[in-house]
């Protein structure tokens, strides 16, 4: 039978009557969490307790949250002492419309009956409206005792009903049943087997039968119905639905001890709805078959409706599933909701959502400290253009084993092939094709490798001055600077006026405060003492003139292309004689471990866009200047202002979960167009976002001469045309209080100044950020955004 | 353009009437019509007409309008000029006060009227632009990994055509490729942009102007491109792609561009390139700080007044854009300055705000000048009257 025909045929003024609208745990959830627990306690309870009612139990356990054996204490407790008078009580209440059944399990409680007297009405008492307060029932039942008593349903045990009575009450039970009852499956039978009682012995089964149709008739009957739906029973409307369903179980009925059985617990709503045919299966299976059968097995035997029916415990699985979800469930009241919540937390449910990229919920900090790991540095490599900067690199990781003989020989044969020999080592770290066929570098290398001490990242930067942009993006994620220094006639001189100079100075405006000097190809100028010394006296004097501590500067006297001094101590007779200090490498050691910014809001300043793979079709890398990331985060980018989510990361090209200021990592995204990304925008937390401006005041110190005039902005990757619209004041130097003129006219090299600098493009700055600008291939000035 | 008919007094009021030809000629249109001056020019208006019944119909009629100009607005990438104002004369089908934008178009005549009569920075815009030997436009693309600006540059203008910005991935280890696939997708998208907005084949200069090596790639990718393609036209005219460097892609750097010496043998004395070499000798001088440079306009006006920009080199340098201003007042300011300088033998040189030479002095108050002798302290008076101005503010904030 389609559903739709159940419903057709329900009798809904039967449905209003048991429906009973203000109920205080009314969801099949908190039902189902009480059947089970009533299921347990009666378990758990002693035979003699079968005057308790559902009613109590679920109350018990309500009240016990759940805790059966508490629950079952407190019913002992409470009820196991004074059955007698919860009866007389029930009796007074006056349910006589009810006495034939008694009739009905006379016989089969029997045994029962010797061990304690029974009472009809403490069978009914798991009958939830039992409970209600006796003035309620007494204007409820007094039209009914009348006819119920004619009929013979007195309360002396002798039903006197007619026959056709019989044959109509049990025709309109079974118009009932099958109205409410499926077509198929056991239950037919059985409810052929209750009518067939009925029809063997017609007095037991005119009682049978009596008060369902005594209970439905005057529902419809009489106006009183309505009293009817006060009464505090647990069943909520959509329970009929499900009852048509409920074929023997096999589980639950199973494990209920034989006394249970006569006491069988409604299922969702066969106890409003079919209460006469709730009792009439133990009748017969105590009747037909003996009770440790019964109790053993045979589920058509035992009651059906024990235990929660599969389609109870399918409909509770839905439920707890759509809460969980919050998903499709049927549409719910806020008190179910509720309700929802209570039964979830009960039964410790995991309801948390699925993200979209599940995050770990890491305590980043605590697990970046718990980590036992090295210092980490980055530095920067700067100098002159031919320096030999990559040259002493690759020398370095070549020497360290980061790179393999075979991969220098192969750079070898073909950077011969080139004609260009020297550059083969170079070529560790000029891997683009154009770089190797110019032999320049133009674009920032990052490499790793590590000593017994610290994880270094190399960042090779170009020398050549049209390529200064991509060194400034270098520069920007350094923690100390590298200068290498062409030791040979003339260029050294050349290299003074050009980039070693200006690079020594853009990263000392970048804030690195330490630098170490590799006077390179010394093995040109035959080690020449003299040399080197005049070259240190020039360099520090300058480098001491541009901010830079004595302290914190250091000169190494090495050659990248043969390998003296780098890794390994030179065995140059010529070095040898008159230098024993550290090798470049020992220098590189004694770096101290830079401190993080790591409790600041995230930063990063992207410094690649790519395609990380089929897996992860946008990928971005670039250093972490403050806070602290995990896979799952929420990241906003700036300034598209577009969300996103990381959905891997990899910090030094191994997968991790987290990463913290300072170190680099790539990261892939998800949900996001690569439209909105750019090279030097930012990723910031959502929580705290960075501001986007379009004109800022800055504390510059000039390289140049400052007019208002137009310069791009560098700042890391970031880069953005705009113009000095005012130069607010000229800055002392030591104070930084504003000196001399207002507005000056002009900013001459060196001096301090305080501008004001308008962008074409709004751009993610904020202060504290150092940014340099440039002019016309030339850096101009460097400072500190206010 | 051309110049139809001339008929101006002494006293400087009367009508000239103009036929412009070119997309730079409504530029010169631009800086020449002010508000409330008279323009008289064909119009399509929509004429809604109500008959007896009530009921509507609206026509579009071809009429010339004479309107009180009352506001202008340029588009420089189409070139098009839309002035609005109210009607000054009536007709048969609109009533004088109404409201009326004309858009002037090419190949129409037009006639204007000055309010305040024809002054001589005006009859220079008008001498500049009937001026029949053009310096034709030269396209240049600006660029560096990743951007490329193509733009327009012309005598008095230089238009920003498109900008183009892929992403490229940059070089990392063991992944050069995808640096150069990106590269070459760069300039793929850049040529078909740029050949969507100029015509390269034309026998004029195309400059090529980048950092580092991205000009020259791009060079030879258009020609591996025409020779892939079997372009002869553009193969032919491959000799006229100047590569020059430039600091960075940004579009101001075609100041570099322009004073290099490649493109000065190509362009010679354009008026662009002579702007520009005026704007980097006034920046030498001020760098020298010697007195002999000033900028800002009170600065400048005193400079004048003291004869100090007359003959024997002084020049002033006027954006154009200030004499757009609303104010009849400030434009004649201007005006007047212009003319004393011109008395007293100095070089008045209007610079045009589209170029970059004009952008930049744009930054310096859009006005300045370079002086026949040192002046010192020019500024001072005025840095006295601003100084009381911040010292009011103060006080307020004490309050």
């Amino acid at each position: 039978m389609s559903r739709h025909k159940l419903v057709k045929n329900l009798d809904l003024d039967d449905e209003m009557d048991d429906y009973d609208g203000g109920d205080d745990y009314a969801d099949d959830d908190t039902e189902e969490n009480l059947r089970l627990g009533t299921i347990r306690v009666r378990e758990e309870l002693p035979e003699a307790s079968g005057h308790i009612t559902d009613r109590q139990i679920q109350d018990a356990l309500w009240h016990y949250y759940y805790d059966v054996d508490k629950s079952v204490a407190y019913l002992i407790k409470e009820y196991m002492a004074k059955p007698k008078k919860e009866q007389k009580k029930k009796v007074a209440g006056g349910f006589y419309l009810f006495f034939p059944t008694l009739q009905v399990h006379g016989g089969e409680l029997s045994s029962k009956a010797c061990s304690k007297p029974f009472s009809f009405a403490e069978f009914f008492k798991d009958t939830p409206w039992l409970n209600v307060p006796p003035e309620r029932q007494a204007v409820f039942i007094a039209p009914l005792y009348p006819r119920g008593g004619l009929l013979g349903g007195s309360s002396d045990g002798a039903p006197k009903m007619s026959k056709l009575q019989a044959l109509a009450a049990a025709r309109k039970k079974k118009a009932q049943e099958q109205k409410a009852s499926e077509s198929s499956g056991v239950e037919k039978p059985m409810a052929g087997l209750s009518l067939n009682e009925s029809a063997s012995g017609p007095s037991v089964g005119s009682e049978a039968t009596e008060p369902s149709s005594a209970l439905k008739q005057p529902s419809r009957r009489f106006p009183l119905l309505k009293r009817k739906d006060s009464k505090p029973h647990e069943k909520s409307q959509k329970a009929p639905p499900h009852v048509e369903k409920e074929p023997e179980t096999n589980d639950i009925p199973m494990s209920i001890s034989p006394g249970d059985l006569d006491q069988a617990e409604p299922s969702a709503f066969a106890s409003t709805m079919f209460n006469s045919r709730d009792r009439s299966p133990p009748k017969h299976s105590a009747n037909l078959f003996t009770l440790p059968y019964a109790a053993t097995a045979t589920p058509a035997t035992t009651d059906p409706f024990a235990g929660p029916s599969p389609d109870d415990v399918v409909t509770a699985a839905q439920s707890k599933v759509a809460s969980g979800k919050g998903g499709k469930g049927p549409p719910k009241t806020s008190v179910e909701k509720k309700t929802d919540q209570i039964a979830n937390g009960v039964e410790a449910l995991k309801i948390d959502d699925t993200p979209k990229v599940t995050s770990k919920n890491l305590d980043v900090l605590k697990e970046f400290e718990q980590k036992e790991k090295k210092n980490e540095a980055n530095f920067v490599v700067i100098g002159h253009v031919d320096a030999g900067k990559s040259t002493l690199m690759g020398r370095l990781l070549y020497d360290l084993k980061v790179v393999d003989q075979r991969t220098i020989d192969r750079y070898r044969k073909e950077a011969e092939k080139m004609g260009k020999s020297s550059f083969a080592l170079a070529w560790v770290l000029d891997q683009g094709t154009e770089e190797r066929t110019r032999g320049v570098t133009i674009d920032i290398a990052m490499n790793k490798f590590s000593t017994n001490k610290t994880n270094f990242t190399i960042l090779d930067a170009p020398g050549h001055r049209d390529f200064i942009p991509n060194m400034i993006a270098g520069a920007s994620q350094a923690d100390f600077a590298v200068l290498v220094i062409d030791a040979s006639t003339g260029s050294f001189e050349s290299g003074l006026k050009g980039q070693t100079k200006e690079h020594a100075l853009l990263v000392r405006s970048m804030g690195v405060s330490r630098i170490i000097i590799a006077v390179n190809k010394l093995d040109t100028v035959a080690w020449s003492q003299e040399r080197f010394d005049e070259i240190s006296q020039q360099v520090s004097a300058f480098l001491t003139s541009a901010g830079f501590l004595p302290k914190n500067v250091a000169f190494i006297p090495c050659s990248g292309l043969h390998g003296d001094n780098i890794v390994r101590k030179s065995t140059e007779p010529g070095l040898t004689s008159w230098y024993n200090g550290p090798t470049l490498v020992e220098e590189l050691d004694n770096s101290e471990p830079i401190t993080r910014a790591l409790t600041r809001p995230l930063r990063i300043t992207i410094g690649d866009i790519f395609r990380g793979g089929v897996q992860n079709p946008l990928s971005i890398s670039g250093r972490i200047e403050s806070g602290s990331l995990q896979t799952g985060d929420a990241l906003l980018a700036q300034p598209a202002g577009e969300k996103c989510f990381i959905k891997a990361l990899e910090v030094d090209s191994e997968p991790a979960d987290w990463a913290v200021a300072g170190q680099n990592v790539t990261i892939h995204l998800s949900d996001i167009d690569p439209i909105h990304l750019k090279v030097g925008d930012v990723l910031c937390s959502p929580t705290s976002p960075i501001k986007i401006i379009k004109e800022f005041t800055a504390k510059v110190l000039a390289f140049e001469f400052l007019t208002p005039m137009q310069i791009d902005v560098h700042r890391g990757r970031l880069h953005t045309p705009g113009r000095i619209r005012e130069i607010v004041s000229l800055l002392d130097k030591g104070s930084g209080a504003p000196t001399g003129k207002k507005r000056p006219r002009i900013v001459k090299p060196a001096q301090l100044a305080r501008v004001i600098v308008e962008l074409e493009a709004a751009v993610p700055l904020e202060a504290p950020a150092r940014v340099v600008l440039r002019s016309n291939g030339a850096t101009v000035a460097a400072g500190l955004l206010e | 353009m051309r110049l139809i008919k001339q008929n101006i007094e002494r006293d400087g009021s009367g009508s000239i009437t103009l036929y412009p030809e070119e997309p730079e000629d409504m530029w010169h249109a631009y800086n020449l019509i002010q508000p409330t001056d008279l323009l008289r020019a064909s119009a399509i208006r929509r004429v809604t007409t109500e008959s007896s019944t009530g009921s509507t119909s609206s026509t579009r009629v071809h009429i010339t309008l004479s309107i009180r100009v009352t506001s202008i607005d340029f588009d420089p990438q189409a070139g098009q000029l839309h002035v609005s104002g109210r009607v000054s004369e009536e007709n048969k089908w609109v009533k004088v006060g109404a409201y009326h934008t004309l858009d002037l178009e090419l190949q129409r005549n037009f006639t204007l009227e000055k309010s305040e009569g024809w002054d001589s920075v005006s009859l220079d815009v008008v001498k500049e632009a009937i001026k029949q030997d053009k310096e034709g436009t030269v396209p240049a693309v600006v660029m560096q990994e990743g951007l490329a600006n193509i733009c327009l540059i012309t005598e008095y203008q230089t238009v920003l055509k498109q900008r183009v910005e892929t992403g490229i991935p940059r070089k990392r280890s063991g992944r050069a490729s995808d640096h150069d696939k990106g590269l070459s997708k760069f300039y793929q998208v850049t040529l078909e942009t740029l050949l969507r907005h100029v015509d390269i084949t034309q026998p004029r200069p195309l400059l090529l102007a980048s950092p580092g090596f991205t000009a020259a790639g791009f060079q030879k990718y258009i020609i591996d491109e025409a020779t892939r393609t079997g372009n002869k036209a553009l193969l032919a005219n491959k000799s006229n792609f100047v590569v020059v460097h430039s600091s960075s892609g940004h579009l101001h750097s075609l100041n570099e561009v322009l004073k290099s010496p490649e493109v000065l043998a190509k362009l010679k004395d354009t008026k662009y390139a002579r702007e520009t070499r005026l704007m980097d000798d006034f920046l030498t001088l001020l760098r020298k700080d010697d007195g002999r440079a000033w900028y800002g306009p009170s600065e400048v006006e005193k400079a004048v007044e003291k004869g100090a920009v007359g003959r024997g080199g002084g020049v002033l340098l006027i954006s154009n854009a200030l004499f757009r201003s609303q104010e009849i007042g400030t434009r004649k300011r201007w005006v007047t300055l212009v003319d004393k300088v011109k008395e007293d033998g100095g070089d008045a040189r209007v610079l045009s705000s589209d170029h970059e030479s004009g952008k930049r002095l744009e930054g310096l108050g859009g006005i300045a000048a370079i002086l026949t002798f040192p002046l010192e302290d020019l500024d001072e008076e005025e840095e006295e009257g601003e100084d009381s101005v911040p010292n009011e503010t103060e006080q307020g904030s004490i309050i």
